[in-house]
């Protein structure tokens, strides 16, 4: 335990008059590490990182960032912080590098340790040739660069990056994650929120699942599939062309199956319990038996609806699974759920159905 | 404080660069006043004036002298080299009317039958003069001329009449018919020099006006739009004192409405010949101190707006009654008692009521003490509320 820890979150609650955006999340991480938010939108990720920027007062609980207390000395953490939110912060009408002298002023930066490092990381996120261009004209790409820069000035101790990928291309996103992986090793400790598992399992050290304001589950990427495979889960990829509901319904009868998603219109993902110690959980009472005799069970009743089976894969659990296991529903869910269409509805009831 | 102040400097310059760059912005910024100046100026009754307007002309006396001179009198009447009317003649006081509600004309004077016979036999003539109620204005002012021609008429009459008496007497019995039929005249005499200028009453209530409101829209509009687009979060992320933003805020939208206000004064002279008799100081202390008294409500409406659509709303709503109360547009004095009573309440109402005294009556520091103390009071006791709502507000 000689890691030094830089953020200590206890018990971080927000609410907005009723409604409880963040419900006691605790966590800690340590100095030079990636922590990684891992929840659909409106799950309290962003809640959670403008409580922990000073942003938004919690309601109860606080945190201590590199040794300073959220609540009581919220100025200290403010020299200690940089942020990336999911809003730009750039000006459009000054230049990239106007931004980043305005700002480095309002962090109490003497001019030339501002344009040294400008300089700097202008040129580390390749952004040099455009350093006298106005903001409004680059793309949301290269404004996300500067973003960036602007919250590395005062080269913090912890950085929030709030969806720091959101909306950009495949390219850039690629190159700010080799940024965020060389900032780790500069030993630059970051806080990052995503709804991407690929991101959050490429960058993180540390994921904490976030689900209506709750942190479900907190553990690197392996410790959180293990947990899957601890009690004996298994992940099915089923490819069926013609693909009905009542397939869907006959496979959902079976009882160890406890998740079924609908990935496309002709795939599907079944997650099945497996009893290995007897009893498992969701199988209602049931002996669902080994796994094996799931899966034989699942393939007999698709078989028997007349489904045509193109190709049958046992996959290796994602954090998607994971998510499934701890929240039994999708992350895709909860966005379907402000937009609620036929397919969703009915997939969902079927979900519910199943993860009795 | 010195780097509260460095900061607010860094805020005010961002948004003075974020505002000088964008070219529409600074059209719209520079045209709205010289639209508000020849706006008001132009279409607002510049005097009591009226230019080539219809009436008829009912002369029930035929051939009449005494008719006839009337209608000639009315049809000399000119202000600024332009006839003020339009004559028309009609048959009767009825057609008139048609007339009237029609459209055709805006009133008309009934010259009765047996006009010029009455005043010829010594007794009292009557004319009728009928009114357009539809437009208050016009028919109060053409009341009041039609009246001053009758008038001036009879008592051209009445001259003529002591004229003959007196001619006729053995001794002059009196000594000059004027004073006899009108012993005394009225002299008009203002403070300074020259014609009073509506648009002199009328520069110092735009100017005022345009820069407060221009302050006041800018400050809790320019708070709400960098909260809406996420910029401030990068601001108040920063280690600053949350006074330095209000400072920074309020420093670069007082440029701007500065700016507009010095181009409504250059724009009255230039255009309008109006003159300021006052020390340009005093304006300018009036004009910082009425920029002041808003400051506390601009901020506290940016505090509660989460949008800058809403903050908009609400300024808006505010600054229709202010615009009317605040004696910028129409006289206060002219107001019924409970909106006099109304318009105490309005800041701006100091400030314009300051600013003409010093523009148009010349005064100095010692006149304006009352105005200058409210303005400032006003402004303290609205910062002293708002400024810690809105620290908390925007952490909320």
């Amino acid at each position: 335990m000689s890691e030094q820890v830089m953020i200590e979150v206890e018990n971080l609650t927000r609410k907005f008059g009723g409604f409880v955006a963040v419900d006691h999340v605790s966590f800690a991480v340590p100095k030079g590490r990636v922590f990684g938010f891992l929840g659909p939108n409106g799950a309290g990720k962003s809640t959670t990182i403008r409580m922990l920027t000073t942003l938004l007062r919690p309601t109860a609980g606080t945190a201590r960032i590199s040794g300073y207390d959220l609540v009581k000395e919220p100025d200290k953490v403010r020299r200690k912080i940089g942020l990336v939110s999911e809003k730009l912060i750039v000006y459009d009408r000054l230049t990239a590098r106007e931004n980043l002298r305005l700002f480095g002023r309002l962090n109490h930066l003497p001019d030339d340790i501002i344009r040294e490092r400008t300089e700097h990381w202008l040129r580390a996120l390749k952004m040099e040739p455009w350093a006298d261009h106005l903001a409004g004209t680059f793309s949301t790409g290269m404004k996300q660069r500067v973003n960036i820069a602007r919250a590395l000035l005062n080269m913090p101790e912890v950085l929030f990056l709030d969806e720091p990928t959101l909306g950009l291309d495949p390219q850039t996103t690629r190159s700010i994650r080799e940024f965020i992986q060389d900032l780790r090793s500069q030993g630059v400790t970051i806080v990052l929120t995503t709804h991407q598992m690929y991101e959050a399992e490429a960058l993180c050290d540390t994921i904490g699942i976030i689900d209506r304001g709750r942190m479900v589950a907190v553990g690197t990427s392996s410790e959180l599939k293990k947990m899957l495979n601890g009690d004996g889960t298994a992940v099915i990829d089923l490819e069926i062309p013609n693909l009905s509901d009542d397939m869907v319904t006959a496979i959902a009868e079976v009882p160890s199956v406890k998740h079924i998603g609908h990935e496309t219109a002709t795939r599907l993902r079944v997650q099945t319990v497996a009893g290995t110690a007897g009893g498992a959980s969701g199988a209602g009472g049931a002996d669902p038996g080994a796994p094996g005799d799931t899966i034989g069970q699942v393939l007999a009743r698709l078989l028997s609806s007349g489904a045509r089976l193109a190709s049958v894969n046992m996959a290796e659990p994602t954090l998607e699974d994971v998510f499934v296991q701890l929240t039994g529903h999708e992350m895709r869910d909860e966005v379907q759920d402000k937009v609620p269409s036929g397919r969703g509805h009915s997939r969902q009831r079927v979900a519910q159905r199943v993860a009795r | 404080m010195r780097q509260t102040l460095k900061d607010a400097f860094e805020i005010a310059w961002k948004d003075l660069a974020d505002f000088f760059r964008d070219r529409m912005r600074l059209i719209s910024f520079i045209i709205m006043p010289i639209f508000m100046m020849v706006m008001t100026g132009y279409i607002f009754p510049s005097q009591n004036s009226l230019n080539g307007v219809s009436i008829a002309v009912v002369n029930g006396d035929g051939g009449g002298a005494a008719a006839s001179r009337v209608a000639a009198g009315l049809e000399q009447i000119e202000i600024g080299g332009t006839k003020s009317f339009n004559l028309l003649s009609a048959s009767s006081a009825d057609e008139a009317k048609d007339l009237i509600r029609q459209g055709r004309i805006s009133g008309a004077i009934v010259i009765p039958a047996g006009f010029t016979q009455g005043i010829m036999s010594g007794k009292q003539a009557q004319v009728t003069i009928i009114t357009d109620q539809s437009n208050p204005q016009v028919s109060a002012m053409l009341g009041t001329m039609l009246e001053k021609v009758v008038d001036a008429f009879s008592t051209k009459v009445a001259e003529e009449k002591l004229r003959a008496v007196t001619a006729m007497a053995p001794v002059p019995l009196l000594g000059d018919p004027d004073a006899a039929v009108r012993p005394f005249v009225v002299r008009q005499e203002g403070i300074v020099a020259g014609e009073p200028n509506y648009f002199q009453f009328m520069a110092p209530g735009i100017m005022a006006m345009v820069v407060v409101m221009a302050v006041m829209m800018g400050l809790a509009g320019a708070i709400a739009r960098e909260r809406e687009i996420g910029t401030l979060d990068g601001i108040l992320v920063a280690p600053i004192n949350r006074l330095s933003i209000i400072l920074g805020k309020t420093f670069s939208q007082s440029v701007r409405g500065f700016t507009q206000g010095a181009l409504v004064l250059v724009l009255a002279v230039l255009l309008f010949h109006v003159r300021v008799y006052g020390s340009l100081l005093l304006v300018a202390l009036l004009l910082v101190l009425g920029i002041f008294s808003f400051v506390g409500l601009g901020i506290l409406i940016s505090a509660f707006a989460s949008e800058q659509e809403t903050a908009m709303t609400i300024l808006m709503t505010l600054n229709f009654p202010m615009m009317f109360l605040s004696g910028a547009f129409f006289p206060v004095q002219q107001m019924p008692e409970i909106m006099r009573w109304l318009s105490r309440l309005i800041p701006l109402s100091y400030t314009i009521q300051g600013l003409r005294k010093v523009m148009i009556l010349g005064a100095g520091l010692g006149a304006i003490t009352t105005e200058i103390a409210v303005l400032a009071g006003f402004g303290l006791v609205t910062l002293a509320i708002a400024v810690p709502a809105f620290s908390k507000a925007i952490t909320r």
